[in-house]
């Protein structure tokens, strides 16, 4: 039996439209053979949330680029947790001050990954993250 | 009109000597097997005249202040006015950033820029729902002509020269920028600036959009049909190259969407009725400073050359002005790093200098701390100082185009030139640019220079110091940020409660149906827009009734 593809949902919440690190992360995570879906630009936390059961991801990669990690991240993963979604791995890219991380870590975003980090680095870090599942 | 141009017997001669020292040349061992600029282009070991077969300098080249202006538009180069030094600022609420115009002008800045914040960028006002942990952010909250007032408090409008960044909801901007500027006692025929108003790049590369597209291009039409009756010295557009490339284009990519773009509002303004002679010489332009030094260079100057044979050649154009390209550069913020961020000072500074050669009528220059957050004081200072540097110190202000002539740069002008103009060719074949990016065409070329580029990166055939060469697992500098707090919110969601209550409620209606009327009957809509400015409705009333008519822009899946 061929074994299942990682489904990841690649996020762009907030009123930013710089999608240039979505599109490229989502490419290289489709090269590294996984299943993909972007969600397109300014979905609310509540769509992104919607999106990753519907899709019934692994993942969910957030990109914001726009310092509004502290307001929309929190969020996007207790609506994951509320909806059940509790072992899907929430990760975020973008610009974010060293001193965000901690806290961001504490609510459940799995790793925090900053401009200059490889795509090569972030399959591996969702293959290695991901729960396996029956 | 062909470049090609037989050359002289003594010329032949040349090229054979050329050719042998490079075939000398070819026989050493070398650091790598290709060499290549950040665009990916493969770059020659040496240029030669032979790389210049066909170049005919009078007509291709010739000299400052004349065309095709490849040397710049001003015979006398910087010797006559340095390039003005234009800070891109804005954060936190209209005071904060009040006060770091007045910061930046004490230093020695000479022109404004502002940045507004994402919900200004899209036509929300701060207490929309859309607008929280947006607010005051990447540039400053401005929801109404109240905020305005604030942020131009004390700056006299008829002498400093102020650039905004602002593209969807321009129109509006506009219009509480004049009645600002009118308040001030100011002139309007007197008063000069720059609205970045480029709706084409926003579909592009930017992504900050609100109306479909073709009425979006008719509010930009709109915007310079009165500026060239009211507002004579204003620049109503600054058609971006900047944030394509920021997007992950190449520079030819950068250069030839730009320059179609151009066109395309010409057009679009030719089509209008305007007259090419009277709207153009108002029309300006912003490029990226990215890191490959000569390929930037050649980039500028291929801009103008494209800019004055094109309105020359297409539209007929005969006005001096029409035909000489005036452009802004802002150094590549998507070059900085996080890691060891102290080294983002040289990169601004070489980018910066790559700007100067290259003839820019002005410049920003990026903090260092700015792919971490918006600049503080002291990395903005540093970031003007660079360019003070560059004008007093370096003695390259000193002589007009130094890199004019040389090989190399002139044959890399060259190929920009010829590549820029088969991409026209692809857009025009495609019915024109609106259509190009109707069908994603821009889009895609970009979106796949971009993952080029990130291969290239991992593959290590491109470099960043710190990043994939030379890291450091601990980093030795730590630089204090800029944290914009939510207060920022609250504070201005106060103020836009204390306008609403004060204005003259049936004013503010009657002028948002004007407004509505105006856009329905395709008329001019500034008028209609500075009377509901004038009524303070906000920034978020105006564009929902510009919605209400116009509807929303549903992008592609690209």
């Amino acid at each position: 039996m061929t074994e299942r593809k990682i489904r990841v949902l690649i996020a762009k919440p907030g009123l930013d439209g710089h999608d240039r690190g979505a599109k490229v992360i989502a490419r290289a995570l489709r090269d590294a053979g996984m299943e993909v879906i972007y969600t397109g630009l300014r979905q609310t936390p509540e769509m992104i949330a919607a999106a990753a059961l519907q899709e019934d991801v692994d993942a969910v990669g957030v990109s914001i680029l726009s310092g509004a990690h502290n307001t929309l991240c929190p969020r996007i993963v207790s609506l994951l947790r509320e909806q059940g979604m509790n072992d899907t791995l929430v990760i975020l890219g973008g610009i974010v001050p060293q001193e965000d991380i901690p806290k961001l870590k504490q609510q459940g975003v799995a790793e925090i990954f900053l401009p200059g980090t490889s795509t090569q680095d972030i399959a591996n870090f969702i293959r290695a993250n991901v729960k396996a599942r029956g | 009109m062909p470049l090609v141009k037989e050359p002289s017997i003594d010329q032949e001669a040349q090229y054979d000597r050329a050719k042998q020292v490079s075939d000398h040349a070819e026989t050493k061992a070398q650091r790598k097997r290709n060499f290549q600029t950040v665009s990916l282009q493969e770059i020659q070991e040496l240029y030669t005249p032979e790389n210049l077969r066909g170049l005919d300098f009078d007509r291709d080249v010739s000299s400052p202040g004349q065309f095709p202006y490849t040397r710049g538009i001003h015979a006398t180069g910087y010797r006559g006015k340095l390039w003005t030094m234009r800070q891109f600022a804005g954060f936190g609420t209209p005071e904060e950033t009040n006060a770091r115009f007045k910061y930046l002008l004490n230093q020695g800045q000479t022109g404004l820029s502002v940045a507004y914040d994402l919900p200004a960028l899209m036509g929300y006002d701060a207490d929309s729902e859309l607008s929280e942990g947006e607010v005051g952010k990447c540039g400053v909250a401005v929801s109404s002509l109240a905020d305005m007032e604030v942020l131009f408090d004390a700056i006299p409008l008829d002498s400093v020269t102020v650039s905004q960044t602002i593209n969807a909801p321009a129109s509006v901007f506009l219009a509480m920028y004049l009645v600002v500027a009118e308040k001030q006692g100011a002139n309007w025929k007197k008063i000069s600036g720059t609205l970045q108003n480029d709706i084409l790049k926003e579909y592009i590369a930017q992504k900050e959009w609100i109306y479909p597209i073709r009425s979006a291009m008719k509010l930009v039409i709109d915007t310079f049909e009165f500026c060239a009756r009211e507002v004579p010295r204003y620049n109503p557009i600054s058609v971006s190259g900047y944030h394509i490339r920021e997007a992950g284009a190449t520079a030819l990519q950068e250069l030839a969407f730009t320059l179609r773009d151009g066109i395309e509002y010409v057009e679009w303004g030719r089509r209008a009725g305007l007259q090419i002679d009277e709207f153009v010489p108002r029309i300006s332009f912003f490029f990226n400073a990215h890191n490959d030094f000569f390929e930037e260079i050649a980039k500028y100057r291929a801009a103008r050359r494209i800019w004055a044979r094109t309105m020359r050649d297409r539209f007929g154009a005969t006005n001096e002005r029409t035909l000489k390209m005036r452009f802004h550069t802002q150094t590549a913020g998507v070059s900085l790093t996080v890691q060891q961020p102290l080294n983002n000072i040289a990169r601004v500074a070489i980018q910066a200098l790559a700007g100067v050669l290259g003839g820019t009528q002005s410049l920003h220059t990026d903090a260092y701390d700015e792919a971490l957050a918006l600049p503080t004081d002291n990395a903005a200072l540093i970031a003007l100082r660079t360019q003070q540097i560059i004008a007093e110190e370096t003695g390259v202000a000193n002589t007009v185009d130094p890199l004019g002539g040389s090989y190399f740069v002139e044959a890399l002008t060259n190929k920009m030139e010829q590549g820029a103009l088969e991409y026209f060719e692809r857009i025009d074949s495609m019915g024109g640019m609106v259509e190009a990016v109707e069908k994603g065409f821009p889009q895609r070329e970009i979106q796949e220079s971009a993952y080029q580029y990130q291969k290239a990166l991992e593959r290590g055939d491109q470099s960043i110091v710190g990043v994939n060469k030379f890291q450091m697992a601990e980093d030795p500098q730590e630089v204090p940020i800029l944290v914009i707090d939510d207060s920022v919110r609250r504070h201005q969601i106060e103020r836009l409660e204390r306008t609403r209550s004060r204005r003259d409620r049936g004013a503010v209606e009657k002028s948002l149906d004007r407004l509505r009327m105006a856009a329905r009957k395709s008329e001019n809509t500034m008028p209609a827009t500075i009377e509901a400015v004038r009524c303070y409705a906000t920034l978020g009333e105006i564009c929902s009734a510009l919605r209400d008519v116009y509807g929303i822009y549903e992008e592609p899946s690209i």
